[in-house]
C-alpha cells in the first residue's frame, strides 16, 4: 500500500533521513522504531507532506506522493496525528472532529448553511468509538493530556483514512493511559479495517501489536521485519546499546 | 436559514433596538441620523475586516482599500457615465471583491507580517493610482455631487436605506461565520499546518475568505457615496486601514458583534472629541493602551467573558 525507497532529506548540513526504506501491506499495523533523533517524526512528516523529501520515492497505491501537499495527500487516504498535540484549541471537541469530518465531505465552503446541523452523525460515531462522546462540547484547551493525544488520533479518523500514520500515540501517558490507548489503536484497526504506521519509544507496546517493525538510527533503515527477527538481529541490538536512551 | 437567525443569542434585544433604529429619523436632529449613518458604514466596514483578522487571522493590513475602490467604483459610474444607476450599486461590491481577489492572490503566498507587508505595498499603489490620476479620479479633490437615484434624495431616506443593508449584511455575515466555511475558516486561524493535515486547501480557503470580506467592504464603500455624496483618496489611506483595525482590536477580535461596538466608539471619538481637538487620536491612543493592558479581549469580548462566567457558575450552583 505505501512505499519508501530509498528516501533523503537533510536540513542544512545535517542529514535527517538518510536512504531510509519502508513497506506497508494493507491491513497491517507496522512500527518504526530508532532511538531518539533517529529520523522517524522527519519520515512521516516526508510521507504526509508536512516536509518534502530531496531524493526517493514515496509510493502510495502505486502513485508517487512525494511531490503533492499536505493536503492532497490527506484526500488520497493517509491520515496522521502529531506527536506533539496538535490540535485546534479554542474549538470544542465536538468541533475539532467536524473539521476533518466537513473536509472529507467536501463541505467545508458551504457558506449559508449552519456548520452545526452538518456531518453530526459522522462525528458523534467517532466520539463515540474512542469513549470522548460525554466530552464532545468541552473546549479542547481544558482537557487532560492523555484525552487531548486520543482526540488527536480522532480528528484524523475524520477523514476516514485509509492508511493511519501514529507519531507516538502514548507519549506522556500514564500507564493505564497506555493501555486503554493501545486497545483502541488495535480496535481501530480491526472494525474500521485500517492500516496503521506509528513510531513509539515503548519497546514493550511495539512488540506486542506490530506485525512488522522498521528499525532506523542516524535516518537510516537498519532493517525491517517480524518483530522476532528484528529483537534477534546483531545490527539491531549493536544501535541500542551503542549509546541511546531507548 | 431564517431559523437560524431567531436561534440567534438575544434576537429579542437585537430585533428591538433595530426598530427603535428604524424609528429614530423623525425624533432626533439631523446632525445625529448623520452620525449614526456614519457609525453603520463604518461598522459594516470594521465587521468585514474582522471575518479575516478575528476569524481568519490573517494580517489584512489595508483593508481600507476595497472600501475605496467600492467607493470610487460607484462615484465614478454614476458620474461619468449615464448608465443605469442600480448598475453601481451592484458594481462596487464586486469590483472590491475582485480586487480584493487579485491583491489577495498574491498575499496568501506569504505568512503573517509578510502577507500583511505586501498587502500594504500593493494597496498603496492603489491609493497611489487614484491620488495622482486627476484627469480620471479628481486626485485628491476627489468626486463631490455624486447624485442618486431619487428614493434616497433625502438624508433620512439614506439613513433608512443604509441600516437596512447593514442589517442584511449582517445576518449574512452571522450566517457565513456559522457555516462550515466559517468554522473551518477558524480552525485554519487556529492551527493552519492541522487544516491541511486533514485536507484543507489552507491558501484556497484563505483567499475565498478575503473575496468574502472585500465584497463587503465594497458594500460598506458604496454606503458611504450614499450618505456622504463625494469620495476622496483618504478612503483608501493605510491610516484608515489602521483605524479599522483598532475598531476591530477595541471590540473584540474574537466576538461577532465586537467590531461594531469599537466603530461606534471611533466614529464618536472622532467627531465628540474631534470638535475640542484636532488630537483626537491621542485619546484613541490612551484608550487602546488601557485596553491591552485591562481588556485584552477588547470591550465586548470583556462582557461575554464575563457573562459566559457567571451562567457557569450558575449552572455549577445548579447542579453540583
Amino acid at each position: 500500500m505505501l512505499r519508501v525507497e530509498a528516501v533523503v532529506k537533510s536540513f542544512e548540513d545535517f542529514l535527517a533521513v538518510n536512504e531510509a526504506n519502508l513497506s506497508v501491506a494493507q491491513g497491517e499495523i507496522v512500527a518504526v522504531i530508532g532511538p531518539n533523533g533517529a529520523g522517524k517524526t522527519t519520515l512521516f512528516n516526508l510521507i504526509t507532506g508536512q516536509l518534502r523529501r530531496d531524493r526517493g520515492k514515496i509510493i502510495f497505491r502505486s502513485e508517487d506522493i512525494g511531490e503533492l501537499p499536505p493536503y492532497q495527500i490527506c484526500q488520497k487516504g493517509i491520515g496522521r496525528s502529531f506527536q506533539i498535540v496538535n490540535i485546534f484549541p479554542r474549538l470544542t471537541v465536538f468541533e475539532n472532529i467536524q473539521v476533518a469530518v466537513l473536509s472529507q465531505q467536501k463541505k467545508s465552503s458551504l457558506l449559508f448553511r449552519p456548520a452545526r446541523n452538518l456531518a453530526v452523525v459522522e462525528t458523534r460515531s467517532i466520539l463515540e468509538s474512542v469513549g470522548l462522546l460525554d466530552k464532545s462540547q468541552n473546549i479542547v484547551g481544558s482537557l487532560s493530556h492523555g484525552d487531548q493525544k486520543i482526540l488527536e488520533m480522532a480528528i484524523a479518523l475524520g477523514n476516514e483514512p485509509e492508511l493511519l500514520i501514529l507519531d507516538e500515540p502514548t507519549a506522556g501517558m500514564s500507564p493505564e493511559e497506555t493501555f486503554a490507548t493501545i486497545e483502541l489503536i488495535k480496535r481501530l484497526a480491526r472494525t474500521r479495517g485500517l492500516t496503521i504506521l506509528f513510531c513509539e519509544h515503548d519497546m514493550d507496546i511495539v512488540f506486542s501489536i506490530a506485525q512488522s517493525i522498521m528499525v532506523m538510527h542516524q535516518g537510516r533503515t537498519l532493517i525491517q521485519g517480524k518483530p522476532e527477527e528484528v529483537r534477534n538481529n546483531k545490527e539491531v541490538q549493536a544501535a541500542y546499546l551503542g549509546g541511546s536512551d531507548a | 436559514m431564517f431559523r437560524r437567525i431567531i436561534h440567534a443569542k438575544w434576537p429579542g434585544f437585537t430585533i428591538a433596538l433595530f426598530i427603535i433604529l428604524l424609528l429614530l429619523p423623525p425624533l432626533v436632529p439631523r446632525f445625529f441620523i448623520y452620525i449614526l449613518g456614519l457609525i453603520y458604514v463604518t461598522s459594516l466596514l470594521a465587521m468585514s475586516l474582522n471575518l479575516v483578522v478575528g476569524h481568519g487571522g490573517m494580517f489584512q493590513f489595508h483593508h481600507a482599500v476595497f472600501y475605496g475602490v467600492g467607493a470610487y467604483t460607484i462615484a465614478l459610474l454614476l458620474t461619468k457615465t449615464s448608465w443605469p444607476m442600480w448598475v453601481g450599486f451592484i458594481a462596487g461590491p464586486i469590483l472590491a471583491a475582485l480586487v480584493g481577489l487579485l491583491i489577495g492572490w498574491f498575499c496568501v503566498r506569504l505568512t503573517r507580517l509578510y502577507f500583511g507587508m505586501l498587502q500594504i505595498s500593493l494597496g498603496s499603489l492603489i491609493w497611489a493610482i487614484v491620488f495622482r490620476w486627476y484627469k480620471f479620479t479628481g486626485g485628491d479633490d476627489g468626486i463631490h455631487g455624486v447624485p442618486m437615484p431619487g428614493f434616497l434624495s433625502s438624508l433620512n431616506s439614506s439613513y433608512y436605506f443604509i441600516l437596512i443593508i447593514l442589517a442584511g449584511s449582517l445576518i449574512l455575515l452571522y450566517l457565513i461565520l456559522k457555516s462550515p466555511f466559517g468554522s473551518t475558516l477558524q480552525a485554519i486561524r487556529d492551527n493552519p499546518q492541522r487544516c491541511e493535515a486533514v485536507g484543507i486547501n489552507v491558501k484556497r480557503h484563505q483567499l475565498r475568505a478575503i473575496v468574502v470580506a472585500t465584497f463587503f467592504a465594497g458594500i460598506a464603500g458604496v454606503l458611504f457615496v450614499v450618505l456622504e455624496r463625494s469620495v476622496f483618496p483618504d478612503l483608501l489611506f493605510w491610516v484608515l486601514s489602521l483605524e479599522i483595525f483598532i475598531m476591530c482590536l477595541l471590540g473584540g477580535w474574537f466576538t461577532f458583534a465586537g467590531p461594531i461596538l469599537g466603530a461606534a466608539i471611533t466614529v464618536a471619538l472622532r467627531i465628540f472629541v474631534g470638535k475640542y481637538t484636532e488630537y483626537w487620536t491621542l485619546i484613541l491612543g490612551i484608550i487602546l493602551i488601557l485596553l491591552i493592558f485591562f481588556l485584552p479581549e477588547g470591550v465586548m469580548g470583556y462582557f461575554v467573558g464575563a457573562f459566559k462566567t457567571r451562567t457557569k457558575k450558575v449552572a455549577e450552583r445548579g447542579n453540583p
